[in-house]
């Protein structure tokens, strides 16, 4: 009993840094349109840019995370501007494509840059373990689930009742209206690119500093798009609770049918999930008027 | 001593003249791959007063619509609001000039509620950042509570939807969903509203409601309205001031009852006979 209890928590507590990485896929979803696929690698770079900033230029963990937000958020306004705004009204496919192409790009210049290795990353979150009666939780873990949550809750208030999240969400759902209203369509998109990078960065950074910095870091997030298309790709909630069940699913497995079924249950219960729940558990069903 | 030309009232229709015009379209050509949509149409939306456009289906009156809104811009011709020329003006930039408008098909905000929905008219004068008022600074706040104040006493209180301001603005009546779409028009405090087919699929009660609330906003706020719209009892009544499209052109302007008697409306409605003459 106390196994499966341990296995369920390490599962849950590691499903709430993958809803960070799901909410960034599903702002930039909700917000554009567009599902990116450099996710994985802006969280990959974020992720170097703090292992850079702790050991290269030696600052604090948290000041090196601080200057990996600012420089990931300053480069998602630029690549907004410079490649995502010039696509605007082409078909889903090209700007698609687009972001593929800038995974590539971005994954090729760490590798150019860092090297291939893997690297231990000084954490940002004291690593002592943590005893729970006879459950042994590494302090990381919980911290990292602590820092996740706190992040998206604070996202989930800023959408529900902050103006800016407000516009936010009307620009989303229908942006012609939105500027008609007086509404930058611009402006919304490019906060939209840097909200998403930032928590794609606290993500990166999180999963680094616990489980050690590598390229492959970059491949958690394809992973992750299994659980968004089960929680609904337009749905916060939905992509934070199919994260949940995933990362339960994921350590479940690991913990009884043995670690390389880890990468294969998960997608199974995720498939069968979707055969009952075409839209996802909380997307949006599109209604076509004829 | 020079006698001083009689001063003449500014004729309410001519279309020439600047001054005493809220919103006027000038010799607007547009068209999509080869089809010409709009054939220099120009017609002018006297100051306060309501100016409705009607013609066929397929004439035209959703393209101009787009086009004074900023959606397509014009191949030629201009459209002017309050006398400036507002033609290459980015479409969110119009709102903070005045212009406000309506959609056919309801364009509220799922998910938001009617006071979220109507306060997001008050967008383009709120003037605390975004990253002040992501971060609910003082003065966010207090900017948030003004707007908030002035929607409700002067736009929901005037429309009467007061009863359901925080509903969620799906599950609201079609006729509701429509006052509240006006509502947030209304909320951009707007010099010239742009209504799309206000009555369209409503009742006849849910019609004299709205016809109502939209000659309250004419005569109390002094809007100047421009509206599309099917209803032809409905245009008669309350607007002064008519444009007939027909295939991407005006085909005449006037007074309602001007515009009832012109012999091309009459055939563009009833569907003019092989071989009936219809002198232009």
């Amino acid at each position: 009993m106390s196994e499966f209890l341990e296995y369920s928590l390490l599962g849950l507590l590691s499903g709430g840094v993958m809803a960070l990485i799901a909410l960034s896929f599903v702002l930039i979803y909700k917000g554009t349109g567009v599902v990116n696929f450099a996710v994985g690698e802006v969280m990959m770079l974020g992720a170097y840019l703090y292992y850079a900033g702790v050991v290269t230029f030696k600052l604090s963990p948290w000041l090196a995370f601080a200057g990996a937000l600012a420089a990931i958020a300053v480069l998602a306004v630029i690549v907004e501007r410079l490649v995502l705004r010039p696509l605007s009204g082409q078909s889903a496919v090209s700007v698609l494509m687009a972001t593929i192409g800038m995974a590539s790009i971005i994954h090729g210049g760490v590798e150019a840059v860092w090297g291939g290795d893997t690297y231990t990353t000084p954490g940002l979150i004291p690593r002592t373990p943590i005893n729970m009666g006879d459950i042994l939780i590494p302090g990381a873990v919980l911290g990292n689930f602590a820092l996740a949550s706190v992040l998206i809750c604070a996202f989930i208030v800023f959408f529900r009742y902050s103006r800016t999240g407000i516009t936010l969400r009307a620009t989303a759902s229908d942006p012609v209206t939105a500027a008609t209203l007086g509404i930058n369509i611009n402006y919304a998109q490019r906060i939209t690119w840097a909200l998403s990078s930032l928590v794609g960065t606290v993500a990166g950074v999180l999963i680094a500093s616990s489980a050690g910095l590598s390229p492959l870091l970059a491949g958690t997030a394809l992973g992750v798009l299994g659980a968004i298309v089960l929680g609904g790709l337009d749905s916060i909630l939905g992509a934070i609770v199919a994260s949940l069940i995933v990362g339960l699913v994921e350590a479940l497995a690991a913990g009884y049918l043995g670690g390389k079924t880890r990468d294969l249950v998960p997608y199974v219960v995720v498939l069968a999930m979707l055969v009952v729940k075409p839209y996802g558990l909380f997307g949006t069903r599109t209604i076509e008027r004829l | 001593m020079t006698a001083n030309p009689p001063i003449q009232p500014p004729g309410p229709h001519t279309v020439d003249s600047h001054a005493g015009m809220a919103l006027q379209v000038e010799g607007v050509e547009l068209s999509f791959g080869g089809i010409k949509a709009l054939r220099h149409v120009s017609f002018a939306a006297p100051k306060g007063e309501i100016t409705a456009v009607i013609g066929p289906n397929g004439a035209g009156k959703t393209s101009v619509f787009n086009t004074i809104s900023g959606f397509y811009p014009p191949s030629k011709g201009r459209v002017l609001l309050g006398g400036q020329d507002i033609t290459h003006v980015p479409v969110h930039a119009r709102a903070a000039m005045g212009l406000a408008r309506t959609f056919q098909n309801i364009a509220l905000f799922r998910g938001l509620s009617v006071l979220q929905n109507i306060k997001l008219g008050g967008h383009h004068f709120m003037h605390s950042g975004v990253l002040a008022s992501m971060g609910f600074t003082p003065s966010a706040r207090r900017e948030e509570l003004a707007l908030r104040d002035e929607v409700e006493r002067k736009v929901i209180d005037f429309l009467e939807i007061d009863h359901i301001r925080h509903l969620p603005v799906h599950g609201l009546s079609y006729g509701l969903q429509k006052r509240v779409e006006l509502a947030r028009a209304l909320a951009m405090r707007p010099k010239v509203l742009m209504l799309d087919e206000p009555v369209a699929g409503m009742n006849r009660e849910e019609t004299e409601d709205m016809a109502r609330f939209i000659l309250d906003v004419q005569e109390q706020w002094g809007v100047t309205i421009l509206l599309v719209e099917h209803d032809m009892s409905m245009v008669m009544d309350i607007s002064s001031h008519v444009v007939v499209l027909n295939f991407g052109e005006v085909i005449a302007s006037g007074t309602p009852e001007e515009v009832r008697r012109h012999p091309q409306v009459i055939a563009a409605y009833l569907g003019a006979e092989q071989g009936t003459e219809v002198t232009p």
